[in-house]
């Protein structure tokens, strides 16, 4: 973008071309400052430092020796550790296609012209708005098996209804991921609905004509015209899933036992309750490589490979 | 027989009727245009006949078939776009064979057709090519072609040529008189807001404006015997000249007035019986003024020349009324000239003031 | 065929598909719904009915005392004020978190869109970056920062680190937006003698209505619903209403009165859901603009 240098008046050519662009540009300079600063000391700043904490022997207070990798170790035999990084895994991989599946078909049958529409939107959009701790104290209240869904048909007659996931050491980490996927399909569906309102209407018209049948139109025509959204749903979501901290807490703190154990909590357990900063930050910094190397691919991907192309 | 036979259709959008009993037949092999600016709902009754819209009363036949409640797929029609409506992410073969195979045509059969439908069209050696890889010329012969291989008794275009320049749009347009040509007996329907298109394709014209028909017929019938005012304004490039008078009786019949200007109208042949003392609006083409000596009404002045090269077009006015004539363009003209035009009653149409339409 | 000559519109047929259509959407609807209905209907039952009856029956007697008892008694940790005290608190916290970070997110995206700096895109890039990683990576150091400051566990300390996470999404936002206006105009304002500040206060501001709306959506509910940040940056006086929500739900002293939960729960969701059915179409605009990035 060229910005138009104008001398004032008066201005005589004392001052060189580029000095006075530098001049005029300076106020933006000064304006960037505090974010720069914020850039270069927490994102860059912090971010290193955590990293180097993870090769000391850290307890309550932060001491700078140097044990190499001794903490990465203890890391990878820690039952705590290495149950969060499994659990992340399943919850990642439900959660994303979970809200994917459920999202696409929302918005697709939305697409046909049903009555009530925007009601829909509103009530499937809304537990987006609500908080993580908000939603994990409603869906463990409703999967109680004393109070909640199990209680509930077992009252209307079926009594040997059990749905006690929420207890169970092997599948409380499902009981996560239907509320993780209550809270996030909505929004899934609204990215997506908004991509489909996208596609030319002529298509439609065009298929019709061709006799295709509405499924097929939307695997086959639509579905691959939606890929730029279900990327930026998936990346969306993936945000979420690495950041999973609140509705753990809210759920099931973690249990029944460590059953639900995710890196988030691990990392805030040992630096905060644990006294044991330099575990934590060794947690995190395997945290934060995870997440740029799932990263790279995408940067590569958008900003790097299109060659030509620039969108 | 009639091809397609549109009987007493209304169609209503949200409570908003957009027709009130239409009807048209078509014979078949015809190629009908239906003409008319933006809004007239002339690609309304189009997405009527293809099955796309539900009629709120009426009957559609198609090849004698009452296909009201049908679905497009099974009218036995084919459809062209606008914005040609390719599947994006398949190639030409595939975007030319996808409604056969969901009809479950052999493979062979849907080899042959996509072969003889790319010969046709010049597109043979795009087949393997996606959409994002052609020109909007290419693409949307592809499209035409998605039309041509369901071998369609009727088809059906919607504006197919608006996106294009001008350029590309001649040549297809040639194109697409050429494959009807070819394609004997198949029935043409066209949609367009260009009068050019509709005067070179057309076997004939429906003019529709706000959702009724104004007239239909042959291009030579629309362009010299325009029914009512909007079609004789419609229609024709430069645009018919209009003059405002009245008809008076003299001894030898009637006479159009015009302030100073009489014309006698003993030679034109009237359709309605006209009364003494009316308002009309008399129009002429700028074609059909004679500018040599001997012009019945002097005294117009040249304002502006526009030179076309193989023709010239002269405004030119007086105090009450300006007029366009086109003229050969070998003549040496000069603004401030003055001129006396020429009209031959035979050549110009007259219209009722309040009403527009033809006496 | 029978013998009725088609004319008009096509009859309607319930078939399957549409029944299964609607179907899908109902349970789905249901699906949705079921969470609140049981956080209202709970929160409106007295103690023993919510024993005795199932969950997601109405009550019975609609009572509010549980409503009160939440909102002014209830125990959070130590204390038992209720939760209006962390009502207050992410008041508090929100007003100059959202009015900070959306300034800043506006300065900069107009800075980087309209104003060629020296290694704004890098700064970008690396913000952009730093909005996907957890917030884990960052934590502790930036505890060490707040402490050594002396600034640790107060009010002003929660809203820079506000400030401070809200910004890639902000920055985007604006940077998006601004670089959507035509340029001529930003030239004409260059051309007039406008200088930065000039420019932005009396050119860009009054046209940002729109995007202003959207982000104060954005940021009003994401920060009144944090939980992480409130909990290690705000301190024992301004633990916002999240916080004092889970320490209500999972307070290991008091009975467990659910009805008391529920209420809590309801009040904590209160805000954002209030914003949520005002802003309507600006929410969804707002999800738009910051999921589409780049």
């Amino acid at each position: 973008m060229d910005t138009v240098s104008v001398p004032a008046p008066g201005f005589g050519a004392a001052i060189s071309p580029r000095r006075r662009r530098m001049k005029t540009r300076l106020p933006a300079a000064v304006a960037l400052f505090p974010t720069a600063l914020i850039v270069l000391v927490v994102y860059v700043g912090c971010m290193l430092w955590t990293v180097r904490l993870s090769f000391t022997s850290s307890t309550l207070l932060p001491k700078l020796d140097w044990i190499g990798l001794a903490q990465y170790n203890r890391l990878f035999v820690n039952d705590r550790f290495v149950t969060s990084a499994e659990n992340i895994v399943v919850f990642g991989a439900l959660f994303i296609a979970g809200c994917l599946i459920l999202g696409f078909l929302l918005a697709v049958f939305i697409d046909q012209n049903v009555r009530g529409e925007g009601v829909l939107r509103t009530v499937f959009l809304y537990p987006y708005a609500m908080s993580f701790i908000v939603t994990g104290v409603a869906w463990q209240w409703f999967l109680n098996p004393g109070l909640g869904l199990q209680k509930l048909v077992r009252d209307v007659g079926f009594d040997t209804f059990t749905f006690d996931w929420i207890v169970s050491q092997e599948m409380a980490i499902y009981t996560i991921v239907i509320a993780g996927i209550w809270h996030g399909a909505g929004l899934t569906m609204a990215i997506l609905l908004a991509g489909l309102r996208g596609v030319d209407e002529d298509l439609w018209k065009a298929a019709r004509i061709d006799g295709v049948p509405t499924w097929r139109y939307y695997l086959s025509v639509v579905l691959p015209l939606l890929r730029p959204m279900v990327v930026t749903a998936t990346v969306l979501l993936a945000t979420g899933v690495a950041k999973l901290y609140d509705l753990v807490v809210a759920m099931t703190l973690g249990g029944p036992g460590i059953a639900t154990e995710v890196p988030a909590k691990f990392v805030m357990d040992h630096l905060f309750e644990r006294n044991n900063i330099a575990l934590g930050t060794a947690a995190a910094t395997i945290m934060l490589i995870t997440v740029l190397a799932v990263l790279a691919p995408w940067v590569y991907a958008k900003y790097v490979r299109p060659q030509g192309r620039r969108a | 027989m009639a091809a397609v036979s549109v009987r007493d259709v209304s169609v209503a959008f949200e409570a908003v009727r957009v027709f009130d009993g239409l009807s048209l037949d078509i014979e078949q092999g015809e190629f009908v245009v239906l003409l008319g600016p933006s809004g007239c709902g002339k690609s309304t009754l189009l997405n009527a006949i293809a099955g796309l819209l539900d009629v709120a009363s009426g009957q559609i036949f198609i090849g004698g078939r009452n296909v009201t409640w049908e679905e497009p797929k099974d009218r036995g029609i084919a459809m062209v776009f606008q914005s040609y409506a390719l599947y994006p992410r398949m190639n030409v073969r595939e975007n030319m064979s996808f409604g056969l195979k969901m009809a479950k045509t052999s493979r062979p059969e849907i080899e042959k057709r996509v072969h003889q439908a790319a010969g046709l069209l010049q597109i043979t050696h795009l087949l393997d090519r996606r959409p994002d890889q052609l020109s909007g010329g290419q693409r949307q012969r592809v499209a035409i072609g998605r039309a041509l291989v369901r071998d369609a008794a009727v088809f059906l275009f919607d504006e197919p040529l608006s996106n294009l320049d001008a350029k590309l749009r001649n040549e297809l347009r040639v194109e697409i008189k050429r494959l009807h040509a070819r394609l004997g007996k198949a029935t043409m329907i066209y949609v367009t807001h260009d009068q050019i298109e509709a005067m070179t394709l057309a076997d004939r014209i429906v003019v529709m404006k706000e959702q009724k028909i104004q007239q239909i017929g042959s291009p030579a019938e629309i362009y010299g015997r325009p029914s009512n005012l909007f079609v004789a304004e419609f229609i024709g490039s430069p645009q018919m000249n209009f003059i405002k008078g009245k008809l008076e009786a003299n001894g030898a019949g009637l006479e159009f007035v015009s302030g100073k200007r009489r014309l006698p109208l003993s030679r034109y042949q009237f359709t309605d019986r006209p009364s003494s003392g009316q308002e009309i609006v008399l129009g002429v083409r700028p074609e059909h003024l004679e500018t040599g000596e001997g012009g019945t009404w002097p005294g117009f002045q040249i304002d502006i020349v526009e030179p076309m090269g193989a023709d010239t077009v002269i405004w030119c006015s007086d105090e009450k009324d300006t007029i366009q004539v086109r003229t050969s363009g070998n003549r040496k003209i000069t603004p401030g000239e003055r001129l006396a035009l020429g009209i031959d009653p035979t050549q110009v149409s007259l219209f009722a003031a309040e009403s527009g339409d033809r006496l | 065929m029978n013998g009725v000559e088609p004319r008009g519109p096509r009859p309607r047929r319930v078939t399957i598909a549409r029944t299964g259509l609607y179907a899908f959407l109902v349970s789905a609807a249901l699906f949705f719904l079921l969470p609140l209905w049981i956080m209202v209907v709970t929160s409106l039952k007295p103690m023993e009915e919510i024993r005795r009856v199932n969950i997601v029956a109405l009550p019975a007697t609609v009572t509010f005392e549980a409503w009160a008892k939440a909102w002014s008694s209830a125990c959070t940790g130590l204390e038992c004020n209720g939760i209006s005290v962390g009502f207050w608190n992410s008041v508090r916290i929100l007003v100059p978190s959202v009015i900070l970070s959306i300034a800043v997110g506006a300065v900069n995206g107009y800075a980087l869109s309209l104003w060629r700096v020296r290694g704004a895109n890098l700064l970008f890039g690396i913000l952009l970056l730093g909005a996907f990683i957890p917030y884990q990576v960052f934590l502790y150091p930036l505890v060490r920062i707040f402490s050594t400051a002396g600034v640790y566990n107060s009010l002003p300390c929660i809203v820079i680190v506000h400030v401070i996470f809200g910004l890639p999404t902000m920055t985007l936002l604006f940077r998006n937006y601004y670089a959507g206006i035509p340029i001529d105009l930003f030239k004409a304002a260059r051309v007039d003698g406008g200088g930065f500040w000039t420019i932005f206060l009396r050119v860009m501001l009054p046209m940002s209505t729109p995007m202003l709306v959207v982000a104060t959506i954005l940021q009003v509910t994401g920060i009144w619903n944090d939980f992480i940040f409130g909990l290690t940056f705000a301190g024992r006086e301004n633990l916002p209403m999240t916080v004092q929500l889970n320490n209500i739900v999972h307070s290991t002293q008091a009975e467990l009165a659910y009805n008391v939960d529920m209420d809590a729960t309801m009040l904590a969701a209160l805000v954002p859901l209030v914003v949520y059915f005002v802003s309507g179409r600006w929410f969804i605009r707002g999800i738009a603009a910051g999921a589409v990035k780049g």
